[in-house]
């Protein structure tokens, strides 16, 4: 080892001034910059953020801008092409299809919306409830989830619409979310038990945090990223479900139509007529691809495990 | 072990009886009977008869003990819309046509899946990553029965290669094979890249490569084996949604599955072929479970079923 050749201006002092110690270097980021900040980074989920605006936007101001009511019957122009009068061209009863495509997708949003709302809500106070009293309490609980989530999803919505002979939003979404917070309340409860452990909590608990304040400044923030994100992915759930349902006949029922009612009922004259099948198919899709991808990027950028 | 299987078996047999009874009282809640349509017309004496034949005419608890009680003799009554067909007998002939359906996709779809995603995550941010997410992008997105319809127009109405529907030969299977294994493909891509991807941080990884493994050997003989294993866990969610697809890929294509009958029984308000119906799907999805965990737990080590998970 020979020490000779680095030179000694490596070994200057670069300056350490004493009363500089406790500047602050970089002003201060809250949560919420932050997540945004890694957010922005993630081009694809932005891009999905954007696409989401603009279809909200379409799914709101659509019908309106068409120039047509979605159930108004026109016998003279049924099952038109596209063309500059009917933009997305007429279904079978001559009704004009970007009407209806937009006023499906409020219905279809408002289900896939309602349903991951209630279902989170439903789900953070049942896993909340489990994992803060613990013992014979969670355990009860969860066997009731688990026996619950045993059995299969569509089976239960499917008997349920029979059942209720859903008619209106108001059952179809009952019928969907009446075994759908099972999967929350585990995530949450998973996660609530995880942070009870967490050193940091301790350090909390130990400097004599009272626990309101450790439950809103470190249980809430932490449990709620994961939520966010479940509600994301739940959303295109929904809408999928809805749309199978749909597809059997037990869905949303004529006059008032969703994506997945448009799809089924375009898809006897698909070969035909395949732009009756193209619009409310090709609106699920990005709706799904949008929520995916923003699911995705919300993942990444709540979680602040993965800060480096 | 043995006591953990006892205990979850205990379970499924609570759960099934669960099940059965919501489903019976749910069913029976309907407005409307399976008679009504039929019975209509009859003289009020035949009615009657119609209706004491399917013990309809006695109070609903009773029908409730009398159903349970074939259904713990393994007898699920005979279907009400078609007389003289045992439900029990339409599931052993109808499954196993779905079985069929649902095995070939399963498979593929297992073999497919894994293998991009095993791609995906060597290729990381590289062309066959990006075609491999836009794959299961695309399997994800597109509702099964819109697939349907594409293929459908695609293959039999525009290249007149596939009929269109029905069922007795290996060309009606393709196309319903395809729609059903999408799904499949697009779950196990995600699932394995992002197993994969969390395996290569771990500290074992770098313990091979400290040791001076070659990449090949570092992605065969551990890379691999610690991503697959928990693949299994999501197999039992991928069976039934095999099954589910069937619905909708059964109907379209006219397969005379159990999905098939399963749809058309609720429609024709058949209470007998529901509930069986109904029993089957929700026993097959509880044995899958717990078939899945305990393959899991033989085959992963670092598992160990316990009592108190």
């Amino acid at each position: 080892m020979s020490t000779e050749n680095i030179s000694k201006d490596k070994f200057v002092i670069v300056g350490v001034e004493e009363n500089e110690a406790d500047k602050i270097a970089r002003p201060h980021i809250s949560y919420l910059q932050d997540v945004w900040r890694r957010f922005k980074e993630n081009k694809l989920a932005l891009f999905a953020l954007i696409l989401l605006i603009v279809l909200v936007f379409l799914v709101a101001f659509g019908p309106a801008i068409s120039g047509y009511e979605f159930e108004q019957v026109d016998k003279a122009a049924r099952n038109q092409f596209p063309s500059s009068t009917h933009w997305f061209g007429t279904d079978k009863l001559g009704r004009d299809l970007f009407a209806r495509v937009w006023q499906g997708g409020r219905v279809s949003m408002m289900i896939g919306l309602v349903g991951a709302c209630v279902t989170s809500v439903a789900g953070c106070l049942y896993g909340g409830v489990s994992a803060y009293f613990g013992g014979i309490v969670d355990d009860v609980m969860m066997r009731i989830v688990e026996i619950i989530i045993s059995i299969p999803y569509l089976i239960v919505v499917i008997l349920l619409s029979v059942v209720m002979q859903s008619k209106s939003l108001f059952t179809l979404i009952f019928a969907m979310t009446i075994t759908g917070w099972c999967g929350t309340a585990r995530l949450v409860r998973g996660q609530m038990l995880q942070l009870k452990s967490q050193e940091y909590v301790l350090a909390a608990q130990t400097l004599g945090v009272s626990p309101w304040k450790i439950i809103t400044r470190h249980m809430l923030p932490n449990t709620l990223s994961v939520v966010i994100v479940s509600i994301t992915f739940d959303i295109p759930g929904y809408i999928f479900s809805e749309a199978f349902l749909s597809y059997i006949g037990l869905g949303v029922q004529s006059p008032n139509t969703s994506w997945g009612a448009l799809a089924a009922s375009a898809q006897a004259n698909f070969t035909f007529y395949p732009f009756q099948l193209f619009f409310p198919a090709i609106m699920i899709a990005l709706t799904m691809l949008s929520f995916t991808l923003l699911g995705d990027g919300l993942r990444d950028a709540l979680d602040p495990r993965l800060r480096k | 072990m043995a006591k953990y299987i006892l205990k979850r078996v205990a379970y499924m047999l609570l759960t099934l009886f669960l099940a059965a009874t919501v489903t019976f009282f749910m069913m029976r809640s309907i407005p409307g009977d399976p008679l009504a349509s039929m019975a209509r017309k009859l003289p009020d004496q035949t009615k009657a008869n119609f209706y004491a034949k399917y013990g309809l005419d006695k109070p609903l608890f009773e029908q409730y003990t009398i159903y349970m009680k074939g259904l713990i003799r393994g007898d699920l009554g005979e279907s009400i819309v078609y007389p003289g067909r045992p439900v029990a007998q339409t599931i052993l002939e109808t499954s196993p046509i779905s079985g069929l359906t649902g095995g070939i996709a399963l498979t593929i779809g297992l073999v497919l899946g894994i293998g991009l995603g095993i791609i995906s995550a060597l290729y990381k941010n590289k062309l066959p990553d990006y075609i491999v997410t836009f794959i299961a992008i695309l399997g994800i997105t597109i509702p099964v029965f819109v697939m349907a319809s594409l293929l459908q127009y695609l293959f039999s109405v525009k290249l007149g290669w596939l009929p269109t529907s029905g069922w007795g030969e290996p060309k009606h299977l393709v196309i319903p094979v395809i729609c059903l294994t999408f799904g499949t493909i697009a779950t196990y891509a995600r699932y394995i890249k992002s197993s994969m991807l969390d395996v290569l941080n771990q500290d074992y990884i770098m313990t091979a490569r400290a040791k001076g493994l070659s990449e090949s050997q570092i992605i065969s003989r551990h890379v691999m084996r610690n991503s697959l294993l928990p693949a299994i866990t999501i197999l039992a969610g991928r069976i039934v949604g095999i099954f589910t697809g069937a619905f909708v890929i059964e109907k379209m294509f006219s397969i005379p599955g159990i999905g098939f009958y399963y749809i058309s029984s609720i429609n024709s308000n058949d209470y007998s072929m529901t509930m069986g119906t109904t029993i089957f799907y929700a026993a097959l999805f509880i044995v899958m479970q717990l078939v899945v965990d305990l393959v899991y737990t033989l085959v992963d080590p670092r598992i160990r079923l316990s009592d108190n998970k």
